[in-house]
């Protein structure tokens, strides 16, 4: 760690990890619930398990990427953060809006357009919440002494993810159009603007990593957000094909959609490249294996599970069953869960200068959480397509089929939990580093 | 090989033609002559009823227009599939309603909260979905 201020990210991993523990929680209340066991049906039902699980993932993410930021920026742009007090103020007021929220999801509290449960009072504490974050980060970067480009593409993924939160909030009478604007926020978010987050974070860690020069690093990185932007945008249409607008987003959708795949897959054969280039090994050891890990299983959830779905004339069968659900879940966890581990893996040695660069337990938490996951997937995976036959292709009743595929949750509860052995590894890997303190400054040489 | 300004203006210049475009079609789709929604249709009850729809988060275990949650039937077509007395029945009983073990909650809607999301309802089913009406088994009508 370079700058004291720097230390300020430890606190938003920490929420991280926390919101991270309570989300998974609240996944198996779900997975029982399907495979047959409701008993919380009366104090948890299932859509409210559903918004605090998926708002809780939402959360602990960004609350992941502002750490992120709190710790990159100061270093990129080689000055300590504006104004420390102001970052925790930041920290408390996020935790606070989403503790509100969450509690709020068990008393009917909230406002049921998935993904953006959270109710109206309270996006405007998010908004204000979000603008002292980007201040604090913005003059950070523009009174440092250096602009460079991982920073900016960091910076500007966030900022672009304040600002699409906004159409969000557009009010409509019609269910379709509220459904339109809400994939702005959704779609854009994870299929657009987040991936420069992802982008800029890994581009940071493949420098620090790998020792490849910064220029190459930094050149591929604008070649992918380039193919990000260009793809997702209009890629957009693939939710539009059956909600009731024009037919030509079958069109424009289905093409550029069916070109996303491309910008994960530059991203991983990227960071593989620049591993295999770079001289200097960085002893971080864990630190590599969630950096190369996010590149590659991004590529296979978003990549190529996204695409096995995106075309209109399967999308017709698959939207709206567990099929979505499979992909959801591995490119979630490729690509956003995946990065936030690889930075706070990188970042904690260097900000409480314990460098617990290697151990079992690391290894164990990279493999467990991520052979679960997969395991996880291929059970909503055959849940999705039975379903698919069955209802959409045979007609059978929704719940007769939900009968039939009873079983595969099980096997959904058992890969959760050998996926959760790998997450409680890592929170032990976690706990042992300590706290940060300022004795870990310069400690280390990047 | 490429230089990193190429790289740079390779982005910008994609992001904002692809921008401008996806706005253009955007207006395009919500302009009168494109509406597949019978937007003219939509009712003070059907603004209610959506209204009770988000207030209770439906979409956390039902979908509608293939969007939600996984856990309970697709509602799209509903009217057409039960029948308004059916749904009536639905809404205003006060103990769990689970005809085949999964539970809902009780709700307990008034007669006047029912007809809301049944109008709301009505709506949706009314709405061009480009063919997915026709796959949505058990909604789809054979042929
Ligand atoms: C990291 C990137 C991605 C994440 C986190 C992600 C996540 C998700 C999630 C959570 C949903 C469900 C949304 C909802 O129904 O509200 C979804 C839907 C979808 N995703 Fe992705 N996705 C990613 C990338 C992609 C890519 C690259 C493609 C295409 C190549 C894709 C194709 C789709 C399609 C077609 C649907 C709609 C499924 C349906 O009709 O039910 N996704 N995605
Ligand atoms: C113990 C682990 C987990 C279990 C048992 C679990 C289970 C579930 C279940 C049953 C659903 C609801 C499906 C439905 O609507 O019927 C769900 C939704 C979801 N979960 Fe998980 N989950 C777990 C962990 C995770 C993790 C780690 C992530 C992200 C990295 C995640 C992301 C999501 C997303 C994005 C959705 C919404 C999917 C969609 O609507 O298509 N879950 N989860
Ligand atoms: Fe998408």
């Amino acid at each position: 760690m370079k700058y004291k201020s720097q230390k300020v990210a430890y606190w938003f991993f920490a929420l991280s990890m926390l919101l991270f523990g309570l989300q998974i929680v609240y996944g198996f209340i779900m997975g029982s619930a399907h495979a047959g066991y409701d008993g919380l049906h009366s104090i948890i039902p299932f859509n409210t398990a559903r918004a605090v699980h998926t708002n809780l993932l939402v959360v602990w993410l960004l609350s992941g990427f502002m750490g992120a930021a709190y710790y990159i920026i100061p270093e990129e742009a080689q000055r300590e953060l504006v104004n420390v007090k102001l970052a925790y103020v930041q920290l408390i007021s996020l935790a606070v809006v989403g503790v509100i929220a969450i509690v709020g999801y068990h008393f009917n509290y909230w406002e049921g357009r998935k993904f953006l449960e959270i109710p109206r009072p309270l996006d405007y504490l998010v908004v204000v919440n979000v603008l002292l974050f980007l201040g604090l980060i913005l003059t950070t970067l523009f009174k440092g002494k250096r602009k460079t480009t991982t920073a900016l593409v960091l910076s500007m993924g966030l900022l672009f993810a304040a600002l699409l939160y906004l159409p969000g909030m557009l009010p409509f009478d019609s269910q379709v159009k509220d459904s339109f604007f809400r994939w702005w926020v959704v779609h854009l978010w994870v299929e657009g603007v987040w991936e420069l987050i992802m982008g800029g974070i890994l581009s940071f860690l493949l420098i620090k990593l790998t020792g490849v020069d910064r220029e190459v690093i930094e050149k591929w990185l604008y070649v992918i957000v380039g193919l990000t932007f260009l793809s997702g945008v209009l890629g957009t249409g693939h939710h539009y094909y059956y909600i009731g607008v024009n037919k030509i987003w079958l069109i424009v959708g289905g093409i550029f959609s069916a070109l996303e795949p491309l910008a994960f897959l530059a991203m991983a054969l990227f960071a593989v490249n620049m591993y295999r280039k770079g001289e200097k090994k960085h002893p971080n050891k864990l630190a590599l294996y969630w950096t190369l890990g996010a590149a590659i299983v991004s590529f296979m959830g978003a990549g190529l599970l996204g695409f096995a779905h995106t075309l209109p004339q399967t999308n017709k069968y698959t939207h709206g069953t567990l099929v979505t659900a499979m992909h959801g879940h591995l490119a979630f966890w490729g690509a956003y869960a995946m990065i936030v581990l690889a930075i706070i893996s990188y970042s904690l040695p260097n900000m409480t200068g314990r460098k617990l660069y290697e151990s079992t337990r690391g290894r164990v938490a990279f493999w467990l959480s991520n052979i679960g996951m997969i395991g996880m997937t291929v059970a909503f995976g055959v849940a999705g397509v039975a379903q698919v036959y069955l209802e959409r292709k045979f007609k059978m009743e929704f719940m007769a089929v939900q009968k039939e595929i009873e079983i595969h949750f099980v096997v959904l509860i058992l890969c959760a939990t050998i996926f959760l052995t790998g997450i409680i590894s890592y929170m032990i890997d976690f706990y042992k580093h300590g706290k940060p303190n300022d004795e870990a400054l310069e400690t280390v040489s990047n | 090989m490429l230089s990193k300004k190429q790289a740079r203006a390779f982005f910008l210049g994609g992001t904002v033609i692809t921008f401008l475009i996806f706005i253009g079609l955007t207006i395009f789709s919500f302009s009168k002559a494109q509406d597949q929604s019978n937007d003219e249709n939509i009712t003070e009850a059907v603004v209610k009823g959506k209204e009770l729809w988000e207030a209770n988060n439906c979409m956390g275990c039902h979908t509608i227009l293939g969007e939600g949650a996984y856990y309970a039937p697709e509602l799209t077509k509903v009217v057409e599939r039960r029948g308004e007395g059916y749904i009536k029945a639905v809404l205003t009983t006060p103990v769990d309603w689970a005809p085949n073990g999964r539970k809902m909650v009780a709700y307990g809607f008034s007669q006047e909260e029912a007809a809301d999301l049944i109008a709301f309802f009505n709506w949706i089913g009314k709405i061009d979905l480009n063919g997915f009406d026709t796959v949505v088994s058990p909604l789809a009508k054979d042929e």
